[in-house]
């Protein structure tokens, strides 16, 4: 697929000034490559009129940028403290055997690739997975397995608090770009742990 | 003038506590500078005085109270401006501040590699220095070291060591804050967080070999320099750069009589800290292998065959004796050497056929020279007070860079005003957001008189004027029209002092009229003659025209290329047919066909000066001590004594003591007769009028053996606009041939922004060499058709 | 009566929460009505009396923030919101922005009249695909809706993975396209921020608190919490607890109080260490149960209320363990500007792994601490502060701990115990 020059333009006119679009650029240009590949940077380096090491200098600051593919389903693993602690780190190790791979790892079919993530801001949902950046949460070794069994076949289950299906790395890259693709309104509103609270002020505890 | 308003600014002053010594400093200095006031030395990396500050390092670490409030941590003295009641300490009286530094300093040498034994910047080194200074006596930080591949090349020219990197960003910074070239950067993060490129656009920048100079280890090294000497072997000697006019203040290593490194010198008034690559990494041509060594005679069979001095000189009088002849001086003397020529010409040739102009030239520009730049003193200073500076046929990267780096200075720091009347948009004009005036080739005239400019204003305009008439007639109306300044500037390092010690056909020493018999009284007393030639002198295509024509017999030519002039077969014809001397460091066009070449001292193998385009003198020492070579003056004494008319200017000091004893000309200056303002010739089909200026980097003979600094050259195109390229049907990097009748260049085609009846492509690069090639210059027409 | 205030949460339990039926239903958008027809300084002025604190982690009145910003100088003015929600532990503007955008877009228009700015900017993490539709739907919503684009732009911003974007000026220069490093201040902000224009950055939360604080009043908000820490905030528990989640309650409230509502640390174990308000914030642990959870309280205790995350984690979580992983992602965060930051953590970690092993010595334990007083209050930015909290307070909790991995030469912990599908133990 070959990147879409019009459309980054209108990426590039939500902002006052167009460097900022840097960062959705790039995203744009991993749902189209699925990482960021040089034609990428060279052609935001010229829609934005910077230099191509400006661009790269952005690309390898973030860690969601990628410079080299991965999975069509790209699965992390919280490893900080608190998920690790209640399971993380046994999910971790569990997934690295389960698909052979290391961290960073992309399993031969380029179905999955498996990374260890910091704190994803669901902790009262630990341990968390998160695939293509979909939340998956309370998870054990067993549902984290069936997780990327799903996502090698073809049919990865649902996320636990995102759309009726798994999107694929691409298309989640694409929403990062802050492209609508419909899906806003599927999923709970919020989970369990969300909720806690307001259902106990409402039971009067 | 300029002295006397700066001193009546007042400048508020803050008087500061440090280590309990009392300074005081202009409101807005920094705590680490008015430390140095005092001879405090506070240990820092990031810190740079022309860089902005960053406080990245937090080497500098020191306590700090205002108003008897002191900051609950040690703050950051690079970054910190001085206030009033305020009390600094530190390392030297506050442990704080002294266990900070130590805490820095340990930090950044846990990651270091311990290869100082093997490190360029070993025995001139920051770090090494202030962890000594500043540093603890004991390592205790024994885990595993950060490692990268060992050096990578980011150019031809740099090589980046990321395990020396202390990751200070002076290098990035540099690059984007000062030369606008924002090739290299911080790329990841983190303690994976390096200074690099993108893999496929290397570091060229014209102004990188400043990140070397400025980083503080040894992580970014220059390839030429590379594991050549320890700093301690090394003599240096403060010189000025020959490459151009922007007048570096630079140093000059030798090692056993041989150059090894120029680095830029601290003129805040000129370079401040900077200077350009081709500055810094072009000296090669002064060691080549091909350096005229003897001097050399043309025997009866026609050869140039070795011969002594006493017969060379012997054999350039005898064919000078009595002759029609001569002086030819490119634009590379020293303003000693030049006024050497000058006197010579006139009493030893009895002549005022002199021209140092080496290029191409008009009557025009010769009496504009005469009548405004001889004498002028517009400097760097009035760039900074400028309300709006005015480029007229001026490239100022390519052209005179370190007059772009004040431009750009100004641009970035006071948003300066900054407009170009030219054919094509460059590189320097996006970085300056210069407001692009497009004319065609030989209507530059008619488009400057438009300029919107005012007594604060300054026009800074090219020798390239020269090839557009009346437009340095225009210039001349503007600034009297607006009372904005003039600024001539040339490529050439020597042409200013060669205008001002007269090497021109109209003007005697301090741009004395020619015609005025006082202004040659004047000069004839100071030399001790009875009098001075009356007529005024040919041009250098005169000169030509009249060595073709049997009009003259003989020249003496210094440092000129005949194909820096155009018909340079017609110049080198003319010169088969005449005696020619030529003064010269190194084989060239003009050797091949002189009668006597008498080989002349190289830059760094003498003393000297240049007047940059300022009209400030450069001077520098001898940076080889023990060359035998001697400077152009010395030999044409020498010559003229042979000649029996003695211009008794034995050394270079005597010539120089001579020149400025003779001072300025306050009498009436050469009359200024405007010439009308030219239009460009009208083009249709393939035709193109030809536009086209020298690089910075290119072919240039003072350049020779620099591979690596080569590799950094701007790439060779012929630059079109996109009605052309549709029309010739081709884009952006295929090839294109652009010829006339006497011959053609095909190279790659940039389709950028350019008048639609122009091709441009640069003068002397590789594979296009605009002069020899088509024998063309500025606004000529040429055909451009896809190759 | 609960002790719980929801308010920011009141209507979570609705499935079509996050929509703009939903909020206009709930009476969503009239506050901004309300705001819009007053006097900018008089919406400041209120938001200042309401003593409403900034809930993303330093807790500066966020009136007065808004307050500094340079009236009448002709200049762009912007909000940009810090939604970027990275410290460890923190996991309560997410869930809002995923069941409530809407209130986020009211509170801008506010706060955007208010300091009369014209464009805001909400800048979220990039980790979390659907709340970023959410957003990103809801701002669409309320453009259609007339509430966005009549004089007041909103624009989403998504991250792409750093935690130090959280910082301020780091956002700042992020959002402009640059490496999200820390900038210099001074400038701060509200004099030259983005665009090196006059800008307000506020967390999530805090911006969210300000519709109902115009629609119910100051007074109403101040009557909730403590002295000096007004209103209600949501206080996320996780970890070893029987029921973690999110508990919007008045300021002052204690991790005793919370934690009998969540039905207490998980069964048959006991709380060993806490953080008051994620990983940054010194450590607690069962001495501080009744210490009141507002911004003068911890304080005093020794820590900071940060962002009211509050990790538990019960006796069978190995201490040291659990530092170096929160000290690896500070190496991992490390924006890599400063040099105390970036190669203090690179030591640290190391020094860390050591005695987690059981291969450190006790030595090593006092080279720590002196690294950490090195770092600490040197770096650029307060990331390099945060990331010797947990190792001080750990090591002046738990020296004890730390010394029997030196003594016994491992770790003395069986992580699967510390494991949710280990289990409670009955």
């Amino acid at each position: 697929m070959t990147l879409d020059r019009d459309l980054m333009q209108t990426i590039i006119k939500r902002y006052p000034r167009s460097r900022s679009a840097i960062m959705p650029l790039l995203h744009y240009v991993q749902s189209v490559s699925g990482y960021v590949t040089n034609d990428g940077i060279e052609t935001i380096s010229e829609l934005l009129e910077i230099e191509t090491a400006e661009v790269s200098a952005v690309a390898t600051f973030y860690t969601q940028y990628k410079r080299k593919p991965v999975g069509e389903y790209h699965v992390g693993v919280c490893t900080n403290t608190l998920c690790a602690v209640m399971g993380g780190d046994a999910i971790f190790a569990a997934l690295k055997d389960h698909l052979g791979v290391e961290n960073d790892g992309v399993t031969a079919d380029g179905k999955v690739s498996l990374e260890h993530i910091e704190c994803n801001a669901a902790c009262d949902y630990a341990p968390v997975v998160m695939a293509n950046w979909e939340f998956y949460d309370n998870q054990t070794v067993e549902s984290a397995k069936a997780l990327v069994d799903g996502a090698r076949a073809g049919n990865p289950p649902a996320p636990t608090r995102g759309p009726n299906r798994l999107v694929t790395y691409k298309e989640a890259s694409a929403v990062l770009a802050g492209l609508d693709d419909g899906l806003a309104r599927e999923g709970v509103q919020a989970g369990e742990a969300t909720l806690l609270g307001l259902k106990l002020s409402k039971e009067g505890k | 003038m300029t002295t006397t308003q700066d001193s009546a600014v007042a400048v508020e002053m803050i008087t500061v506590v440090i280590d309990g010594f009392e300074v005081s400093v202009p409101k807005g200095t920094l705590i680490i500078r008015a430390a140095e006031k005092l001879g405090i030395q506070i240990p820092r990396f990031c810190d740079h005085p022309l860089l902005d500050p960053v406080g990245a390092c937090r080497q500098c670490l020191v306590d700090v109270e205002i108003n008897g409030r002191a900051f609950p941590k040690p703050q950051a003295s690079c970054t910190i401006p001085v206030e009033p009641n305020m009390i600094v300490k530190t390392q030297l009286t506050s442990p704080v501040a002294d266990k900070a530094q130590k805490g820095v300093m340990e930090l950044l040498l846990g990651n270091h590699p311990l290869d100082c034994p093997v490190c360029d910047k070993g025995g001139e080194c920051p770090l090494q220095n202030q962890a000594m200074s500043n540093g603890r006596a004991d390592a205790r930080l024994d885990g595993y070291k950060r490692t990268f591949e060992k050096p990578i090349n980011i150019s031809s020219s740099v090589l980046l060591d990321r395990e020396r990197c202390v990751l200070c960003a002076r290098c990035t910074r540099f690059s984007a804050q000062i030369a606008s070239d924002p090739f290299i950067t911080l790329n990841e993060r983190g303690a994976l967080q390096q200074v690099g490129i993108y893999e496929n656009d290397p570091f060229k920048s014209y102004f990188s070999g400043n990140t070397v100079q400025i980083c503080p280890v040894g992580a970014l090294t220059g390839a030429s320099y590379r594991f050549r000497a320890r700093p301690f072997d090394l003599v240096s000697t403060p010189s000025a750069c020959e490459h151009c006019a922007s007048g570096c203040d630079m140093r000059t290593d030798v090692r056993r009589g041989k150059t090894l490194r120029r680095l830029a010198g601290d003129d805040p008034s000129v370079n401040e800290e900077w200077n350009c690559d081709k500055g810094r990494w072009a000296f090669k041509y002064v060691t080549a292998l091909d350096r005229l060594t003897h001097p050399l005679v043309r025997n009866s069979s026609g050869e140039l065959v070795q011969a002594s001095w006493p017969e060379a000189l012997a054999a350039a009088a005898a064919g000078l004796k009595g002759k029609r002849a001569a002086v030819l001086t490119g634009g590379r003397v020293t303003t000693e050497d030049a006024y050497g020529y000058s006197k010579f010409a006139r009493i030893a040739l009895a002549t005022n056929d002199i021209d140092y102009r080496a290029r191409v030239t008009s009557d025009e520009e010769r009496d504009f020279l005469a009548a405004y730049v001889a004498g002028s003193s517009t400097t760097y200073r009035d760039i900074d007070t400028a309300d709006h500076v005015a480029l007229i046929a001026f490239e100022p990267e390519e052209e005179s860079p370190i007059v772009f780096l004040r431009l750009n200075k100004n641009f970035k720091k006071r948003g300066l005003k900054v407009s170009a009347v030219a054919t094509k948009g460059s590189i320097a004009m996006d970085k300056l957001k210069a407001d692009f005036i497009k004319v065609a080739p030989g209507a530059e005239a008619s488009a400057v008189a438009g300029l919107a400019l005012t007594a604060k204003s300054v026009i800074l305009v090219g020798e390239r004027a020269s090839e557009s008439a009346g437009l340095f007639s225009a210039v001349a109306a503007l600034a009297a029209k607006t009372g904005a300044k003039i600024a001539y500037i040339p490529r050439r390092a020597g042409e200013r002092g060669a205008l001002e010690a007269g090497a021109l056909g109209t003007v005697l020493p301090g741009g004395r009229p020619v015609v005025d018999a006082a202004a040659r009284v004047d000069i004839a007393a100071a030399w001790g003659v009875d009098s001075l030639p009356a007529t005024p002198g040919r041009t250098s295509s005169q000169i030509i025209d009249a060595l073709a024509s049997g009009d003259l017999d003989a020249v003496v030519v210094g440092g000129v290329d005949a194909h820096d002039l155009p018909h340079s077969h017609a110049v080198l014809d003319a010169l088969k047919k005449s005696f020619v001397v030529s003064l010269e460091i190194a084989p060239s066009s003009v050797t091949a066909v002189a009668d006597v070449v008498l080989p002349v001292a190289a830059i760094t193998e003498k003393s000297g000066s240049f007047l940059n385009w300022e009209g400030r003198a450069r001077a520098f020492d001898s940076a080889v001590a023990d060359s035998h070579n001697r400077s152009d003056v010395r030999i044409l004494s020498m010559l003229a004594d042979a000649l029996g008319n003695p211009i008794s200017l034995g050394t270079v000091t005597s010539s120089a003591r001579e020149f400025n004893q003779l001072g300025s000309w306050d009498g009436a200056r050469v009359q200024f007769a405007p010439v009308a303002a030219g239009t460009a010739k009208s083009v249709s089909g393939n035709d193109a009028l030809l536009s086209s200026w020298r690089r910075l980097l290119d072919m240039g003979t003072l350049q020779k053996g620099e591979d690596n600094l080569a590799g950094t050259r701007r790439p060779t195109v012929a630059v079109i606009s996109t009605k052309r390229a549709e029309s010739i049907g081709v884009t952006t990097g295929q090839q294109v041939r652009v010829s006339n009748a006497h011959g053609s260049i095909t190279i790659p085609v940039l389709v950028e922004d350019i008048h639609e009846d122009a091709v441009w492509i640069p003068r002397n690069s590789f594979a296009s060499q605009a002069l020899v090639a088509l024998d063309a210059v500025h606004g000529d027409v040429v055909t451009v058709v896809k190759a | 009566m609960s002790k719980l205030t929801p308010v920011l949460s009141a209507h979570w339990d609705q499935p079509d929460s996050f929509t703009i039926e939903a909020y206009t239903r709930n009476g969503g958008y009239t506050a901004s009505k309300k705001a819009l027809a007053m006097d900018p300084d008089a919406v400041i002025q209120m938001v200042k009396d309401s003593g409403l604190r900034g809930r993303g982690g330093a807790g500066f009145p966020t009136g007065m923030k808004w307050g500094f910003i340079p009236q009448g100088d002709d200049k762009d003015h912007y909000l940009v919101v810090n939604a970027d929600e990275s410290e460890p532990g923190t996991c309560k503007d997410t869930p809002l922005l995923m069941a409530n955008p809407h209130v986020l877009i009211e509170g801008c228009i506010i706060a955007c009249h208010a300091i009369r700015a014209k464009h805001a900017f909400i800048y979220i993490r990039g980790e979390v695909t659907h709340v970023v539709r959410r957003v990103n739907a809801a701002i669409a919503d309320a453009y259609k809706a007339g509430h966005l684009g009549n004089g007041i732009e909103l624009t989403l911003h998504i991250g792409a993975g750093a935690y130090i974007c959280g910082e301020e000026t780091a956002l700042l220069d992020s959002l402009e396209g640059f490496r999200g490093q820390p900038r210099l201040r001074p400038p701060f902000p509200a004099i030259a921020g983005l665009y090196a224009r006059p800008t307000v950055v506020n967390n999530v939360e805090s911006i969210s608190a300000v519709p109902a604080i115009i629609n119910n009043g100051a007074e109403w908000y101040q009557s909730m919490g403590t002295e000096k820490s007004k209103g209600a905030t949501l206080y996320s528990l996780s970890g070893h607890v029987n029921n973690p989640g999110q508990f919007e309650a008045p300021l002052g409230i204690t991790l005793r109080e919370i934690l009998e509502l969540a039905g207490g640390i998980r069964n048959g174990h006991k709380l060993k260490f806490w953080t008051p308000g994620g990983s940054s914030t010194p450590l607690f642990t069962d001495e501080h149960l009744d210490t009141p959870l507002d911004y003068e309280g911890v304080a005093a205790a020794g820590s900071m209320l940060g962002t009211k995350a509050l990790q538990i984690f019960d006796e069978t979580t190995c201490v040291v363990r659990a530092v170096l992983r929160w000290t690896e992602f500070y190496k991992h965060e490390s924006c890599g500007k400063c040099t105390p930051c970036r190669e203090g953590t690179w030591w640290l970690v190391q020094i860390l792994r050591d005695l987690e092993n059981g291969t450190g010595t006790e030595a090593d334990l006092e080279k720590l601490l002196d690294l950490c007083d090195n770092i600490m209050g040197r770096s650029f930015c307060a990331l390099g502060d945060g990331a010797t909290s947990p190792i001080t307070s750990s090591i002046k909790y738990f020296r004890d701990e730390y010394i029997a991995h030196v003594t016994n030469g491992a770790c003395p912990f069986d992580p699967v115990k510390s494991t949710l599908f280990a289990g409670a133990v009955n």
